[in-house]
């Protein structure tokens, strides 16, 4: 499961990233990286970028680079 | 206010000068609040200038203290030392000392967000390894304490090396005379300790440092520390200069040795956030974020269909307030620009004086001025924008239709803003992180239908287009509705077309930190607008004078005497024969008739005979050819053209324009404003780039003349071939 495929509400802690894209690297820079925990809000129009609470901070990312983070659910997700 | 001050401190300092006491960076997260501390601390002492070869602001401020005057300069804000765009490479490069005209800060002030801590404590670890004196203003402490969050300050201050901490609230002034009393003391502060976020990288970067011999003596072990991570092309041209072929071989060895085959940037942010997770579950017990209001709030005002909502809520309040509120204001600043002509024309004897007070001077003031209301307007509600943080909620709103066409989500706002005015349009383009999404933003923001179009479009379709219902739409509504159309296609063509060409780059990746809603702060908000007028008075405002001027020479000069005395002889032979109202028309229409004949005979006149064949495949006169001349620095001055060069006057109403118009007609008897010419003239003025202070603008902001001239001479081109083909195509 990566960070593309959550239903809104949904947390998780990220598990593994794909640094290769700059664009992830930058993310990495906010504070996405292995162990984090997060929770997806919601998408915008047409279903993309996605928008993230990390932290306390909203964090929004396009689908491009939201696959390259595999994510593992925690508690209270059915998933 | 600095005079009260002035008074109060000791006689010696006030025989001299004051003494400069330093310089400070300001740095610090976007959105951290930076901005309203730089303000509270300098007032309306600041000087905006720019960074040399790049267009990024380069904002200084003056703070006064007792010890002394201190210059602030308020970096972009950065989330760290490895730059992404533009404004963040400012920053770093000024941080280490590596920008030319801007010497290496004496203190740093860091601003951080206590409500987002977790991403500040990235950037506050990279400032400490810089060894410099260091200084914390902790922002929007008021706001974490009422989401329940508690920050251990001292203990905080500890884990960082004994950084000072000053908690502040930026929007009432707590705090701040602890901070300045810091701040005087910055440059004498003893930089933060060593934390040891890493011991891996500072230990090869200190081995590397002394076992290597850089070319510059002031490199130190942050430099060396980012010319191991960074494998930027700035970053290795750096390095580069700085050691041999032998050195920088090492450099890349021990890149390898530390990294393997990871890039550095990820291995960087795994081990700071690794330490910033421990220092965070010391210090700070967070505050459950989501329970917030405005959290809550801004949730459900940026999901999809209530974004929307607001999105065109917002959008229409804008619009509703740039032509309702402006417009009464616009009539009131013509009234007095042409009644101030009137009166001056009336008491000061004829002469080429006069009518360079009159006609280009006063004009000439007055096509400034007339655009200040809506600029005004436009203005604020786009610092508006910025200061709630909507400005991003929008651009994360459209992102994906906007990708259609090449851009992202940033460029909606300035591209929205055109259709009042290019030029706020073109200055709000600063808000996109990548520079050739901006330039193709700047490009695409004339296109669009702006205000002073609409006087050109009234008068054309009001005079032309038969107002009669096409099913059950009104053709000239239609014929409107079609050139909006026009612009849009234009410049969203136009955007499209440069990024597969000239712009073309790899896809630029939509990465935002979302600010939540907050309250705009007032004083932030008045410092911003009156910088922008400032700056579009400055830039524009000249050149749009200058222009007009010129113009105003060009129409004027050479008199011929011809035409006087005709007029004259004309005027006597009225007077003798007819008498009160009548002999006034009469004598009106003489005077009309005279000025047309000497425009006729002006460089204006004799350019637009010039060039009249060029505009001959379009159907247009040398008449119109003129006017189109002279609409050059303003497109809605070719009305007053048209109307002195037919005779009507400068200010004549359009009825009587029209109907004068309509009987124009070229020498063989034919008229010359038929529906395919008056089409053509539409969608030229739809595409044309007749505006001087855009060119200007669009100077300013890309810091070149190679985007103005082309800008330019594209629009024209592309206005021609479309009148060209309307015309052709219309005329079989």
């Amino acid at each position: 499961m990566t960070l593309k495929d959550l239903r809104r509400g949904d947390r998780v802690r990220i598990s593994s990233v794909d640094p290769a894209d700059p664009g992830v690297q930058r993310l990495m820079m906010l504070g996405l990286v292995e162990g984090t925990e997060l929770t997806f809000l919601h998408s915008s129009l047409g279903g993309d970028p996605l928008e993230f609470r990390v932290h306390g901070t909203s964090i929004s990312m396009r689908q491009d680079q939201a696959r390259r983070f595999r994510v593992e659910p925690l508690d209270g997700n059915d998933r | 206010m600095t005079d009260n001050r002035e008074i109060t401190v000791p006689l010696s300092s006030v025989a001299i000068p004051r003494r400069k006491a330093g310089t400070i960076a300001l740095v610090g997260n976007p959105n951290a609040g930076k901005s309203t501390v730089f303000n509270r601390l300098t007032g309306m002492r600041q000087h905006t200038g720019n960074y040399p070869g790049v267009t990024v602001e380069k904002k200084t401020g003056r703070v006064s203290l007792p010890e002394g005057e201190f210059d602030l300069i308020d970096l972009p804000g950065t989330y760290g030392m490895s730059p992404y765009s533009a404004d963040e490479r400012i920053a770093v490069d000024v941080l280490l000392g590596r920008m030319p005209g801007t010497p290496p800060p004496d203190g740093i002030l860091a601003i951080v967000d206590s409500t987002q801590l977790y991403q500040s404590l990235y950037f506050l670890q990279q400032l400490i390894e810089l060894e410099r004196p260091l200084l914390v203003a902790l922002t929007m402490t008021d706001v974490a304490r009422r989401n329940g969050a508690h920050i251990d300050i001292d203990g905080l201050s500890e884990r960082l090396g004994g950084v000072p901490i000053v908690p502040v609230v930026a929007t009432t002034g707590r705090g701040f005379p602890e901070l300045k009393r810091r701040l005087a003391e910055l440059p004498h502060t003893a930089p933060p300790r060593a934390v040891g976020v890493w011991p891996e990288l500072r230990r090869t970067a200190e081995s590397l440092l002394a076992e290597l011999r850089p070319a510059s003596p002031t490199v130190g072990i942050a430099d060396m520390e980012r010319a191991l991570i960074d494998d930027d092309a700035v970053t290795t041209a750096w390095w580069e200069r700085m050691f041999d072929a032998g050195a920088r071989q090492r450099i890349m060895e021990a890149r390898r040795e530390l990294f393997g085959d990871e890039p550095a940037r990820a291995v960087e942010a795994r081990e700071r956030y690794r330490w910033i997770r421990q220092v965070l579950s010391d210090v700070q017990q967070e505050g459950s974020t989501l329970e917030r209001q405005g959290a809550r709030l801004s949730a459900w005002l940026s999901r999809p269909w209530p974004a929307t909502g607001l999105f065109l809520l917002s959008m229409a309040v804008v619009f509703q307030a740039v032509f309702a509120w402006a417009t009464p204001l616009m009539d009131l600043i013509d009234g007095a620009v042409s009644g101030i002509g009137h009166y001056l024309a009336g008491v000061l004897p004829e002469s080429m004086f006069t009518s360079f007070l009159v006609d280009g001077v006063i004009a000439g003031v007055g096509s400034v001025v007339i655009f200040l209301p809506q600029i005004l307007i436009l203005f604020l509600f786009l610092i508006l924008m910025e200061d709630t943080g909507y400005l991003a909620r929008a651009a994360f709103l459209v992102d994906r239709a906007m990708r259609s066409v090449g851009l992202s989500g940033h460029s909606v706002i300035p591209l929205l803003s055109g259709f009042a005015c290019a030029v706020p349009a073109i200055m709000a383009t600063r808000v996109i992180p990548n520079r050739r999404d901006r330039i193709a933003t700047i490009l695409a923001a004339p296109f669009m239908t702006c205000s002073a179009r609409l006087p050109v479009y009234a008068l054309l379709i009001a005079a032309f287009v038969p107002d009669r219902s096409v099913g059950f739409l009104n053709l000239q509504g239609l014929v409107l509705f079609g050139l909006y159309i026009l612009s849009i296609v234009g410049g969203v063509g136009t955007a499209l077309l440069l990024k597969r060409s000239a712009l073309r780059g790899e896809r630029p990746t939509f990465m935002l930190a979302l600010p939540e809603f907050r309250y705009p702060n007032l004083r932030t908000v008045a410092i911003k607008l009156l910088e922008r007028t400032r700056i579009f008075l400055r830039r524009a405002g000249t050149v749009i004078f200058a222009v007009a001027v010129v113009i105003w020479a060009l129409a004027y000069f050479p008199r011929s005497d011809a035409v006087e005395q005709a007029a004259d002889a004309a005027s006597v032979q009225a007077s003798a024969e007819y008498e009160g109202a009548v002999l006034e028309k009469r004598l009106q229409e003489i005077e009309n008739r005279a000025a047309a004949d000497q425009l006729a005979q002006s460089w204006l006149g004799r350019a637009g005979h010039v060039i009249a064949p060029v505009f001959h495949p379009l159907g247009w006169d040398w008449r119109v050819s003129a006017a189109v001349i002279a609409g050059f620095p303003a497109r809605e001055v070719v009305i007053a053209v048209l109307g002195t060069i037919y005779a009507v006057g400068d200010e004549a109403d359009e009825e009587r324009l029209s109907a004068r118009l309509n009987a124009a007609t070229w020498p063989d008897g034919s008229p010359v404003f038929t529906l395919p010419v008056v089409l053509g003239l539409l969608v030229f003025y739809a595409w044309c780039l007749q505006c001087v202070a855009t060119l200007a603008v669009i100077r300013r902001e890309t810091n070149s003349w190679r985007w103005p001239v082309f800008a330019w001479a594209y629009m024209t081109g592309l206005g021609y071939l479309g009148a060209f083909v309307v015309y052709q195509v219309f005329s079989r």
